[in-house]
């Protein structure tokens, strides 16, 4: 059994506008290691920067929801503001035009993975939360079997057996969906 | 589109979307009330001209005696804010 299905983007966005302060705190969470990974991984930005765009994403969101058309598109409109913000700091320390920067081939395919992997975030959302926990800690905060183990009050035997099975879990859900890219909830 | 995923290339995915720094993210979540914050110290610098004279004087100073906290965000806000 999954998880019991989290708020959709588009009622999360809803919910913010209405004003709810803990639906506030979870749209930034849903979104900030993507919003954080397109800075650091895909334009790599140094940390000050990064900080700058980052913070600067969230400041329009939440001053421009009432501007999003279709709640269930926050996700691109997100991804879009990210990458025009990095592109618009990339320009100011050069003399060059946002729209004159070019990314890398490499860049390119990493954005792309970026957003893949937020597909697989999104389905880990929806795996029993030991499963989310323990692959969360091996793969996205590197922890190693022993603190996992230490940490979760599990046997250190059963570390990777159950990451195994959380794996194919996710597996299976990821190919339960209708593919990747229209893998949201909404 | 449907793709396969092994088990391999999964765990890189996953590797992909680490956890923001926790500084970062709590100063995103917090923008609610420092928007307020912000709006009440606009509210009163124009309803109190000492108050606006003190901003302007010396931004951090005023703020810290007003009670708030002065960020660099929140300063560079106010700044754009009141000029």
């Amino acid at each position: 059994m999954g998880q019991p299905p989290a708020l959709t983007d588009a009622e999360l966005v809803q919910r913010c506008r209405e004003g709810d302060p803990d639906a506030w705190a979870e749209l930034v969470n849903r979104f900030s290691r993507y919003v954080y990974a397109v800075c650091v991984k895909g334009f790599r930005l140094g940390d000050e920067d990064a900080e700058d765009v980052f913070q600067e994403v969230f400041t329009r969101v939440y001053t421009r929801l009432d501007t999003l058309r279709d709640d269930a598109a926050v996700r691109p409109w997100i991804a879009q503001l990210t990458r025009r913000l990095c592109l618009d700091t990339l320009a100011s320390g050069s003399r060059e035009q946002p729209s004159d920067i070019e990314l890398t081939p490499e860049q390119e395919r990493t954005l792309e993975e970026l957003d893949e992997a937020f597909d697989v975030r999104e389905a880990l959302a929806v795996l029993p939360e030991p499963c989310q926990e323990i692959l969360d800690r091996f793969f996205a905060r590197d922890q190693s079997y022993r603190t996992i183990s230490a940490e979760l009050d599990l046997p250190s035997g059963t570390i990777a057996s159950r990451i195994a099975r959380c794996l194919r879990k996710l597996r299976d859900e990821l190919e339960g969906r209708s593919g990747p890219s229209e893998g949201s909830r909404e | 589109m449907t793709r396969a995923y092994d088990e391999e290339r999964l765990g890189e995915l996953l590797r992909l979307l680490r956890p923001a720094p926790v500084g970062w993210v709590q100063a995103a979540q917090e923008l609610p009330a420092a928007r307020r914050s912000m709006d009440e110290i606009v509210a009163r610098a124009e309803a109190d001209l000492a108050f606006r004279e003190a901003l302007i004087a010396d931004l951090e100073i005023a703020l810290e005696q007003a009670g708030y906290e002065p960020d660099r965000r929140l300063l560079d806000e106010l700044r754009k804010r009141l000029a």
